[in-house]
């Protein structure tokens, strides 16, 4: 096992309360000050037992995104049943005239 | 003891017993037991008599009713149920009703299996304890102080508690071997891409396999057997041929090279680690050789593991925004909606798994973490093809101890996750992985040994899982 | 068009990325039909609808289609990955799109605009589409709704983005541009290009810089849904950012949208996280990477493009086209006429009349086009090519033609033309050159300025009765005779 040498990554910097707050927006979650306090020191230390990887030199490795080794999966251009409208739309929260149903849209910001 | 799923079948496919009368006794016992348990988060006892009749009815009709006629299944929250619903214990998706059956299911059914219910475990998946669920946790049946392990803990308890004969879970990190080990049942995780995970909600979708947990060896092979097989519904289904899985669990272990990784012995709770060095012996005395092999890299598999899982968790969860189905918290512009939703219908680890993967993936962070993590992976399967140069199968511990106690680790997210680091590595490498029960420690809880083995390597794998479980203390009329 | 789309001083620098619609049956990940306008959330399944344990998998015809645009383009068809980019909004069932990054399966290339200018092609990659969402009460749009409604039939419809180097540097080219990329999608079979119903849909990025200078910075455009807006658009843009900067300010990267009513383009609140798309390979998918056969197969499949169809007109008229009959080339294979053209001139029908006649006229009745009868049409222009027959007699007859076909003379007959005499044309042209020696003359030394004098004359000794065209090329014939 190879250890340090030229691939070997800084060690990222502690994750603070800005950051837990700025990801929990890009997530669409809201915390409150106490959980706000409680995911920093909890998601903190996690990532500092990770951290250990910055000390691995694997930059001549390929990064494994996937466990095989597939290629070129495709299914024929033929269709395939459909769901009922009735039945998809009696689970959603709200719905009208065939279509699911959401409060106003204030920006076209995705 | 009760008889083992394959028995059942037999005797239904026989007409000697009725599907009826075999689902009754289920549905009967879980009645009577579940209470104290909570395995199950909804029993289909209606479903599941209509369902059993029709069994009944092929039997009488002289059709083939199928390799599991009869037998009573439990299935994780976690797989499509048509109808039925299907919450993977989230307040997020409580209620849900999919319109479709996950591909296993249909399998299950098509093969004569007759669903009772759905099982608790920790929300969507993550957790080691099934204490991460919205309807509260699930006790472990052989003390009911200490946790069933997780995230399949309640199908893994349906089946040590007796409820059903059989059960399937979903393993991503070990969710199927470690609440096996814990609950002293067989629990298997197959090659990626054996199984499909079409109707099985994902919680990190390069890891995720469905697999099945019993009371024996030969019943998970069976079970197996059934699932197993491709799926054009799922791009990562293999078209390998099925192997004979079930004759293999008879087959031995003579001349097999077995390595007993030195990593999962010598980390792990010293009555664990003795358990495991009894069954490495009792698998040179079975006829194989055994020996010590370490790989190194595995001491890094947990770290890429709780960097990737929920890199892709954070993308798989983002859907839960109440606008299709499920929880809808009101709020006066979608924008807010979607924010009031998830944060009140996630729970505590989900939420931490969301922003430790949403933050692994963000601008900046990417190459430091989720890159890192993936040549990490590499570095883990690199370990794994030198270990598999030399031997067929490899031994260790499923978990570093026996079951801890509700509450143990509750407050410390990085010590629960310290639980899967056994399991790990075969996940993240793709390869089948077994828990086979293998005597108690001291106070009497199960330890699981954990057998595994190349891509595709079932067959070797059921043969060291039914040599394994041959050779258990109390097998075959011992101290049981 | 004008040429001139940027504001005094300023160069205007333009990059496309247009969005287009495969025409496919079924959807790029699932097996719901592919149609436009069917009721809302009739064409939706699990997969479509982001339903939790649903899976994708890829359509074989999507990624066919793929590399015809990519072959069409010239770009290098290379091994891919999908993608995941994070989309939060209602619109998109599973909140990330699945698209390609930084391994999109065409890479590079070039389109040739009609005039020659070739505008450089940075890649072309498969994405799919989002859903539908109507703004209900208030306003009626956004911001100003009550409620969003949505529906999911076109969620997960196959799309190429076609993203284009900043080469474009005028709003007429821009749409030069659209226009040609059109009529290749449309050649290819990869995509109907209706701007219309959506099919076709362009992100313009606009900056400005002073002749010379670095790019400026730019901003983008989302969403132009028609040629009109699209020039508009860039036009307005390229001004507002020349007065920002004239102004001594700086302009932001920034979205942009455009209204169209008001004729303006006006930012999309941006957010800070706005960027952050959180890239990573589509776990639920495997790579693409076609092989040397398969991508020869597709190359194979190609009807002949749009520039090979006009070099193909430009060969049979022959010498340098002049402008007039390069926009005639262009108009004739966009609207698919070069087949009755080049039908029409091997049955003996002069080149330069077959072009004009039906660049205009045939060109304006497309619906009956298609049964126009080739023997016919080359027949008529035979005859106008002749003198026998004025440029208005002959259009009057193609517009008969078009209706209910027939034989060309018969219906000039019935129409009451009488064909002018040959040779009483002859004469009367043979008499008009004795009355102005002086004009004949200067005519023949090379002067054609006095070529329009000479056909009036003949056109008023003959009451308007003989052809321009066919008295042009008499005395045409006249003097070359005489040189
Ligand atoms: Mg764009
Ligand atoms: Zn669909």
């Amino acid at each position: 096992m190879t250890a340090g040498g030229a691939g070997r990554a800084s060690r990222p910097p502690a994750i603070g309360p800005e950051q837990v707050r700025h990801v929990a927006r890009l997530a669409r979650l809201e915390l409150g000050d106490e959980e706000l306090s409680r995911f920093t020191s909890q998601l903190a230390s996690v990532l500092d037992y990770a951290a250990e990887l910055a000390e691995l030199d694997v930059e001549e490795l390929e990064p494994m995104s996937h466990p095989l080794p597939l290629r070129n999966v495709l299914r024929e251009d033929e269709p395939s049943p459909q769901v009922e409208r009735d039945e998809v739309l009696a689970e959603a929260p709200a719905a009208e005239s065939g279509r699911f149903r959401v409060p106003r849209i204030l920006s076209e910001e995705r | 003891m009760s008889p083992s799923a394959l028995e059942l079948a037999g005797a239904v496919r026989s007409g000697e017993r009725s599907a009826r009368e075999v689902v009754e006794g289920s549905l009967r016992a879980i009645a009577g037991g579940d209470h104290a348990i909570h395995a199950f988060l909804e029993v289909l006892a209606d479903r599941a008599l209509a369902d059993a009749d029709r069994v009944d009815a092929a039997v009488a009709a002289g059709s083939d009713p199928g390799a599991l006629a009869g037998v009573p299944v439990a299935l994780k929250d976690n797989l499509c149920t048509r109808g039925v619903p299907t919450t993977c214990s989230s307040r997020i998706l409580a209620g849900w009703r999919p319109p479709y059956d996950a591909t296993v299911v249909e399998r299950l059914r098509a093969a004569g299996a007759v669903i009772v219910g759905k099982t608790n475990m920790d929300e969507f998946a993550m957790g080691s304890s099934t204490e991460n669920s919205c309807s509260g946790p699930s006790r472990n049946p052989h003390d009911h102080g200490r946790v069933p392990g997780g995230s399949s803990g309640g199908s893994a308890a349906a089946v040590a508690a007796g409820f059903v004969p059989l059960s399937l879970g979903s393993d991503t990190g070990g969710s199927i071997r470690q609440p096996a080990a814990f609950c002293g049942v067989v629990g298997m995780k197959p090659t990626y891409g054996l199984v499909s995970r079409y109707g099985l909600v994902a919680f990190a979708s390069s890891l995720d396999q469905v697999g099945p947990l019993g009371a024996t060896v030969a019943d998970v092979a069976a079970t197996f057997e059934v699932i197993a097989g491709h799926d054009a519904r799922d791009s990562t289904s293999l078209r390998a041929p099925a192997p004979d899985i079930l004759a293999s669990v008879g087959e031995g272990v003579v001349g097999k090279r077995i390595g007993l990784v030195t990593e999962l012995v010598d980390g792990v709770d010293h009555e664990v680690a003795a358990r495991v060095r009894e069954a490495a012996e009792a698998m040179t005395a079975a006829g194989a050789s055994v020996e010590e092999v370490s790989i190194p890299q595995f001491r890094y598999g947990l770290a890429a593991y709780y960097l990737i899982a929920p890199a892709e968790a954070s993308s798989n969860l983002a859907r839960f925004d109440g606008v299709r189905y499920g929880l809808r918290v009101e709020a006066p512009d979608v924008a807010a909606m979607n924010v009031a939703t998830r944060t009140a219908g996630f729970g505590a680890e989900v939420k931490r798994r969301i922003m430790l993967g949403t933050y692994a993936l963000s601008a900046g962070y990417y190459d430091a973490y989720y890159a890192r993590a993936q040549r990490v992976r590499t570095l883990v399967s690199d370990g794994f093809a030198y270990a598999y140069a030399k031997f067929d199968a490899l031994l260790g511990a499923t978990t570093p101890t026996t079951a801890f106690a509700l509450g143990e680790h509750t407050e410390d997210p990085l010590s629960m996750y310290l639980s899967d680091t056994c399991t790990v590595p075969a996940s993240l490498a793709g390869h089948p992985a077994i828990s086979v029960p293998f005597g108690t420690d001291r106070a009497g809880l199960p330890v699981g040994i954990q057998a595994m083995a190349p891509a595709l390597g079932e067959a070797t794998l059921f043969a060291l899982a039914g040599a394994l479980e041959r050779a258990a203390p109390g097998a075959a009329g011992g101290d049981r | 068009m004008s040429e001139t789309s940027a504001p005094a001083g300023w160069e205007l620098v333009v990059g496309l990325e247009v969005h287009c619609e495969l025409a496919t049956r079924t959807k790029l990940f699932c097996g719901c039909p592919n149609a436009f306008g069917a009721e809302p959330n009739t064409n939706v399944c699990p997969v479509c609808l982001g339903l939790p344990g649903s899976l994708p998998v890829l359509n074989r015809r999507a990624v066919e289609l793929a590399m015809r645009i990519g072959a069409a383009l010239h770009a290098e068809i290379a091994p891919s990955v999908f993608h995941r980019k994070y989309y939060f909004y209602p619109d998109m069932p599973k909140d990330f799109q699945i698209s390609q990054y930084d391994a999109p399966i065409n890479r590079g290339g070039r389109l040739e605009l009609p005039d020659g200018l070739v505008v450089g092609i940075e890649r072309a990659h498969l994405v799919e589409d989002t859903g539908k969402t109507t703004h209900v009460g208030g306003t009626g749009r956004i911001g100003g709704a009550d409620y969003a409604l949505v529906d999911y039939n076109r969620a997960g419809v196959p799309l190429v983005e076609i993203v284009s180097a900043p080469d474009i540097r005028s709003a007429a080219q821009a749409r030069a541009y659209a226009g040609e990329l059109r009529a290749i999608l449309v050649a290819t079979g990869s995509s109907d290009g209706r701007m219309e119903e959506g099919s076709m849909r362009v992100d313009a990025n606009v900056s400005v810089r002073r002749p010379g200078a670095p790019f400026g910075t730019r901003c983008e455009i989302k969403n132009l849904n028609s040629m009109r807006s699209l020039g508009r658009a860039i036009e307005f843009e390229a001004a507002r950012q020349a007065e920002v900067l004239e102004g001594g300010g700086t302009v932001t990267q920034q979205t942009r949208h455009w209204d169209e009513d008001r004729g303006v383009t006006l930012p999309m609140r941006s957010k800070e996280e706005a960027d952050d798309y959180r890239y990573f390979p589509e776990p639920d998918l495997v790579p693409l990477a076609p092989d040397g056969r398969w991508q020869a197969e597709v190359a194979a499949s190609i009807e002949p493009l749009p520039a090979e169809r006009r070099a193909a007109l430009h060969r049979l008229v022959g010498g340098e086209p002049t402008p007039a009959q390069a926009d005639q080339v262009r108009s004739v294979v966009a609207s698919d006429l070069d087949t009755l053209v080049v039908a029409a001139c091997e049955r003996g029908a002069p080149a330069p009349l077959a072009l004009v006649r039906a660049a205009n006229e045939v060109a304006a009745d497309l619906t009956r086009a298609p049964d126009l009868d080739p023997d016919a049409f080359a027949k008529l222009l035979m005859l106008e090519g002749s003198g026998e027959l004025s440029a208005s007699q002959s259009k009057a007859v193609l517009a008969e033609l078009l209706v209910g076909g027939g034989d060309p003379a018969e219906v000039a007959r019935r129409l009451g033309f009488e064909p002018m005499d040959r040779g009483a044309l002859d004469e009367v042209i043979a008499q008009v050159i004795a009355e102005h020696p002086e004009d004949w003359a200067r005519f023949v030394a090379g002067e054609d300025k006095l070529k329009g004098p000479l056909i009036g004359a003949v056109r008023r000794a003959t009451d308007n009765q003989a052809d321009p065209a066919a008295v042009a090329r008499h005395l045409d014939g006249l003097r070359a005779a005489r040189a």
